[in-house]
């Protein structure tokens, strides 16, 4: 064997390692990430989870919200249920759900077996809508304002401590 | 009187803490004091591998028992324990709260790694010294990594002062459950106990030694780390399926893959040992496997908690970890793939064979498993490549794992067979046409027979999965039978390495048939039903008798009671709750499941409807067991395989002394 091919094995983890490390400083930006920001939400045309009835980007706009991507195959979107209950009845914060890659009926389920934070769903079983989100898992929650301007992105379950940080950008918004 | 406040605290997380302190400066001594001893040809040096290892063991258990006394005390003055503990949390899960949350499964993860250390410390007498010293020294390296990043960015023992909170805020309730006690550190024995087969490997590098002996004493030690993986992906998967409350058992989360990776490399590195062992081929692909199989390990184990991939995962994401985590991979992964490049030309390896030959087969066995693996690593990561280079962003679900894993495991499940009952170097054609001829036949009639009579319609994936478990399985009997001349007696007498291997490709063909009637004949139904009523689903009659209220020790739970049966016959009594843990507030469902090895009655509690009615999920899961009770079969093989009496024996002395001759 030609002993430049032993290097073949380090060099692909020297690759692999470098994307890593790129990454991370990336993820440290979390709160402030993705070229969507400052953007608006992306238009959609889709059905809502628990009506079936139509719904588009239009029905986002007109109070600052959460869009909160989930879904009931995500233990963690389970784990972070509790709290946006929570944020839905103690502090009536505006949230509205994305039910992203799941089917209708076991997701209506949960909402009915776990509490329904959500003012409204996006049915997205496919993913669509997920992917022009840039959505890579669940869950993520994005902050909107009352025009539909995306203003901010958490990759990951929302508590307590995420929600501290979050806060006083929400409250903020118009 | 605020003061009293640091009166009244126990000194004792500082006591676990030094403890750890202590382990770091074990490990660090256990690294340089034998490697040094190794360079300079002094063996008094070497031989303080030993007791270092004992002692860094020792110190880490200290430390993981502390903490645990911590959780039971509660003592909420040390932050972790305010995070992931109550008052009200049971006895048994304040113990596995230890590893509910990163820094105490950190500090379980490196006691393992000491654990390990010392197995090796303790059974390694027919090991050469310098073999040893090396060995050991190096597994000290990684544990001084692993102590220093718990102890510098991941301290389980931080205080919170002066303000100690009255109340923690309790387990995650998705992790008060039996599987959660013992899943965790199953699965890190498993991780962690690749790191011995992977200093065996750079040992082996460093001294330039590879041959069938280092192969012996590598095989019992990984195949004890693969026993530990395998049990522990199948209670991970068992530990989903009651406790998520949706019946599935297996969701491609990236921490599920985690854990796969590791041990499809760890698969073919079983495999590949054995050629190595027996013939003294693939030395150099072989120590590629033990790096890859360790290096899997540790990313699955870090890459979750580093905030690369912590979007699908509930642990925190923290960036300075992340830095830390990334530059031991470098030094672990990166170091000992440097180590294999410059040295593996030396260990070239001699002897030929046939592309009909075991060999052939093993390599091909060996290719599968690691395109497996790799599949699932572009998977995990494609998704963060194609966001970092700009491309958009995509996801990549289920769908596509099946795409790739499925035929990969149809194409491994053909090879087993065959390639476990060739011969080495050479076999014919004609003699494996002769043997499994008769066997594919019947395979195949099996295969076709199979939906047939389960349902009555042609599935073709079931006659797939059914007819290549069904050819391993008699491929395997096959073999067992020409190899014990037709007489049951005297397989007790064949080599338990032989046995163990039977049994564990018995397991493969018993996953994949419960993963084909699951997967084709699961079925469910979401009803409304009212205490009194009753819903037939596949022949079974479940009957709502009544719904009730229980209170446990930190939850409050509505429960229901349902008789179900079978025809007239009552078969089961179930019990499906609801619970609300108060301390979170958060809601979970508590599955109800009867189980015989043909089917799974399933009954999970939905939404409360009006007139304590209750929307119900009633599933049927035939063969759902079986996709467990393989796993079982293969661990089982591999404790066969391993209690071999061959790796027992000392070596011999000749041996001992080319290995002084070579390190002199």
């Amino acid at each position: 064997m030609k002993r430049v091919y032993l290097f073949v094995p380090l060099i692909g983890f020297l690759v692999m390692a470098g994307l890593f490390f790129l990454t991370i400083d990336r993820e440290d930006k979390d709160v402030l990430p993705s070229p969507l920001i400052g953007q608006l939400f992306p238009e959609f045309d889709m059905v809502a989870l628990e009506t079936g009835e139509p719904i588009q980007r239009a029905d986002l706009l007109g109070k600052p919200a959460l869009v909160n991507v989930w879904a009931t195959w995500c233990p963690t979107c389970k784990a972070e249920h509790a709290f946006l209950n929570q944020l839905a009845a103690e502090q009536g914060i505006r949230i509205i759900g994305i039910n992203y890659k799941d089917e209708d009926d076991k997701a209506k389920q949960w909402l009915a077996s776990y509490g329904n934070p959500y003012q409204g769903n996006i049915s997205d079983p496919d993913g669509k809508l997920g992917l022009e989100l840039g959505v890579y898992g669940a869950p993520e929650t994005f902050l909107i304002d009352s025009a539909g301007v995306i203003r901010g992105k958490h990759v990951g379950d929302l508590n307590a401590k995420v929600w501290k940080q979050l806060q006083p950008q929400f409250e903020s918004l118009q | 009187m605020p003061g009293d406040v640091y009166g009244m605290l126990s000194s004792l997380p500082e006591f676990g803490q030094l403890a750890l302190i202590m382990a770091l400066m074990a490990a660090f001594l256990q690294t340089l004091v034998p490697l040094w001893g190794v360079a300079a040809g002094n063996p008094l040096a070497m031989s303080y591998a030993r007791p270092l290892a004992a002692a860094q063991a020792l110190f880490l258990m200290i430390s993981l028992v502390v903490l645990a006394y911590c959780f039971v005390q509660d003592d909420f003055s040390v932050a972790y324990v305010a995070a992931n503990s109550n008052t009200a949390l049971p006895t048994p899960y304040k113990i596995s709260a230890v590893w509910g949350a990163h820094e105490g499964s950190l500090l379980l993860w490196v006691t393992l790694l000491g654990c390990w250390g010392l197995a090796v410390a303790v059974f390694s007498r027919s090991l050469p010294l310098v073999m040893l010293a090396r060995v050991l020294g190096i597994m000290g390296l990684v544990a001084t990594g692993f102590i220093s990043f718990t102890l510098e960015t991941s301290n389980p023992f931080e205080r919170i002062l002066p303000s100690v909170p009255t109340e923690g805020a309790d387990l995650n309730p998705l992790l008060q459950d039996f599987g959660l006690i013992v899943h965790p550190p199953t699965l890190y024995m498993g991780y962690v106990g690749l790191s011995v087969v992977f200093s065996f490997a750079i040992a082996a590098l460093l001294g330039g030694r590879l041959d069938a002996a280092w192969a012996r004493w590598s095989r019992p030690w990984t195949t004890a780390a693969w026993i530990f993986l395998t049990i522990g992906i199948a209670l991970g998967s068992w530990w989903a399926y009651y406790e998520l409350g949706w019946g599935g058992w297996w969701f491609w989360d990236p921490v599920e893959n985690a854990s796969l990776m590791p041990w499809l490399v760890a698969t073919a590195l079983l495999h590949s040992l054995a050629v190595t062992e027996k013939r003294g081929l693939f030395k150099s692909w072989t120590v590629l496997l033990a790096i890859f199989a360790f290096s899997l390990s540790l990313l699955g184990t870090f890459l979750v908690r580093s905030g690369v991939l912590t979007s699908v995962h509930a642990f925190a994401s923290d960036p300075e970890r992340g830095v830390f985590v990334l530059a031991l991979l470098g030094l672990v992964v990166g170091g000992s793939l440097l180590v294999y490049a410059i040295k593996a030309p030396t260990v070239a390896s001699v002897g030929r064979y046939e592309w009909l030959s075991r060999e052939s087969f093993l390599l091909m066995n060996n290719l599968l498993l690691l395109v497996a693996a790799f599949a699932i690593l572009l998977g995990t990561l494609y998704p963060l490549a194609i966001d970092f280079l700009g491309m958009g962003k995509i996801s990549v679900g289920a769908s596509w794992f099946n795409l790739m894993f499925v035929p990969l495991s149809v194409a491994l499940t053909l090879i087993i067979g065959v390639g476990a009952m060739s011969r080495w170097k050479q076999d014919k054609f004609d003699r494996l046409t002769r043997e499994t001829g008769l066997v594919a036949v019947a395979s195949l009639i099996l295969g076709f027979a199979a939906p047939l009579l389960a349902s009555g319609d042609m599935n073709w994936s079931v006659v797939l999965g059914i007819g290549i478990s069904a050819w391993l399985i008699l491929v395997s009997l096959r073999d067992l039978w020409s190899k014990c001349r037709g007489q049951i007696s005297r397989i007790p007498a064949l080599s338990p390495s032989f046995n163990g291997m039977i049994l564990a490709h018995l397991g493969v063909a018993v996953t994949v048939i419960g993963v084909t009637m699951v997967a084709n004949y699961s079925i469910e139904e979401s009803v409304k039903m009212a205490p009194g009523e009753e819903f037939t689903l596949d022949g079974y009659r479940f009957q709502f008798v009544e719904g009730g209220h229980i209170e446990g020790p930190n939850y409050v739970s509505d429960a229901t009671h349902f008789r179900v049966y079978d025809g007239d016959k009552l078969i089961a009594d179930l019990h499906p709750e609801k619970r609300r843990y108060l301390a979170r507030g958060s809601i979970m469902t508590e599955a109800a499941i009867d189980v015989t090895l043909l089917r799974d009655v399933y009954v999970s509690m939905g939404e409360p409807l009006d007139n304590g009615a209750w929307g119900m999920r009633l599933q049927i899961k035939p063969f759902m067991r079986w996709v467990w009770l393989g796993g079982v079969l293969m661990a089982l093989g591999g404790l066969l395989a391993m209690f071999d009496k061959r790796y027992r024996r000392k070596e011999q002395p000749a041996a001992d002394a080319a290995l002084q001759e070579a390190t002199a």
